[in-house]
């Protein structure tokens, strides 16, 4: 991989991180506030189902996660098991599927 | 103050050693250097380490004590002897060759990968460039520009233990005070040198390096640094 497209995914991992920090927070506060209330899970699809807002918070959750899991992974595979080069980032790419497939399938269970 | 110190120092070479221990008389104002050229002296001729200055310029006397890499000639007894105790081995991170002198090739080696050397334009014919001392990358380059080439900071580097082709802490801060230098003509080929997984990038931020070095630098400061340049320079398709 050239070193342009090392920093680039070096910048994809942060740019992601800071769109998780905000994702994250967010779901807590929601899942506490909602669980306080005592909303039962049909009464909270009831309030997720049709919403775009929703939609669009959690896709781009998910789609963040998909960006910098398997990143993060990528340096873990290397300094830990010595696992470098074409094999192992293709192997994360799948993973970056498998992840963001089964995260939107998730969203669409929750909003549609 | 006991009147012996008891250490222990790691003897052998590339294919391994082993500890052996040895009693050193306990002086006053004595350092780790010292206590190490007694055992040479007096007690064990073919041991074999390195040192130069004694006074901290050199950057050749950095051994492992204790544990912790440090440069011996101004680390105090006093300070890193427990129970009158002291264990002195080779840095780590760096093979070695006899007993407690490190092969450093590798080490200067990645300061060349690191596009180390000044390259300028001018000739003896041109003017000084003039550089304002309160000037933002000045500054930056004053910061870090005191580097002895001791070793310190790469034997205390988690990542060039967990990944080997890793530039480390030394050179990439030497590569920051050039990044910084306005006269440097060998900037693009710099910040390609130091864009990528063995280099700026593959630092965790652990700041072993910063901690330890005897010169209280900060690598982690310089190698953040770099990380911003070369994401700049990479999102401008300058890389």
């Amino acid at each position: 991989m050239s070193r342009r497209a090392e920093t680039l995914l070096w910048v994809a991992q942060r740019a992601s991180a800071a769109v998780l920090a905000v994702c994250v927070l967010a779901h807590l506060a929601t899942l506490i506030y909602a669980v306080q209330g005592g909303l039962s899970g049909a009464e909270i699809l009831a309030r997720t189902r049709g919403n775009v807002a929703w939609l669009v918070f959690y896709t781009v959750f998910v789609l963040a996660v998909a960006v910098h899991a398997p990143i993060g992974l990528r340096t873990v595979l290397a300094e830990w098991l010595g696992w470098r080069g074409r094999a192992r980032d293709f192997a994360l790419i799948a993973f970056a599927v498998v992840l963001a497939g089964m995260g939107l399938q998730a969203v669409r269970g929750v909003v549609a | 103050m006991s009147v012996m110190l008891q250490v222990r120092v790691w003897r052998g070479g590339a294919a391994g050693g082993a500890w052996r221990q040895y009693d050193v008389p306990r002086r006053e104002s004595q350092t780790v250097l010292d206590v190490v050229t007694h055992i040479q002296r007096a007690l064990d001729p073919t041991l074999a380490y390195r040192y130069a200055c004694r006074v901290g310029m050199c950057g050749s006397c950095a051994m492992t004590v204790n544990g912790a890499p440090r440069w011996t000639c101004r680390t105090h007894v006093d300070k890193v002897a427990q129970d009158g105790r002291l264990s002195v081995a080779p840095l780590k991170n760096l093979p070695v060759i006899r007993d407690l002198v490190a092969d450093m090739r590798e080490f200067f080696d990645k300061w060349a990968r690191a596009q180390g050397q000044f390259k300028g334009a001018r000739t003896r014919a041109d003017d000084f460039e003039r550089i304002a001392p309160g000037s933002e990358a000045r500054r930056r380059a004053d910061a870090a520009i005191e580097c002895i080439g001791c070793g310190v900071c790469y034997a205390a580097c988690d990542v060039v233990a967990a990944n080997p082709g890793y530039l480390g802490p030394a050179a990439l801060n030497r590569a920051w005070t050039l990044a910084n230098d306005a006269r440097d003509t060998a900037q693009g080929a710099r910040l390609r040198a130091v864009a990528g997984d063995r280099a700026s990038l593959a630092c965790h931020t652990h700041m072993s390096c910063t901690e330890r070095c005897p010169k209280a630098l900060s690598p982690t400061a310089g190698i953040a640094g770099l990380k911003r340049a070369v994401a700049r320079a990479a999102l401008q398709g300058r890389l």
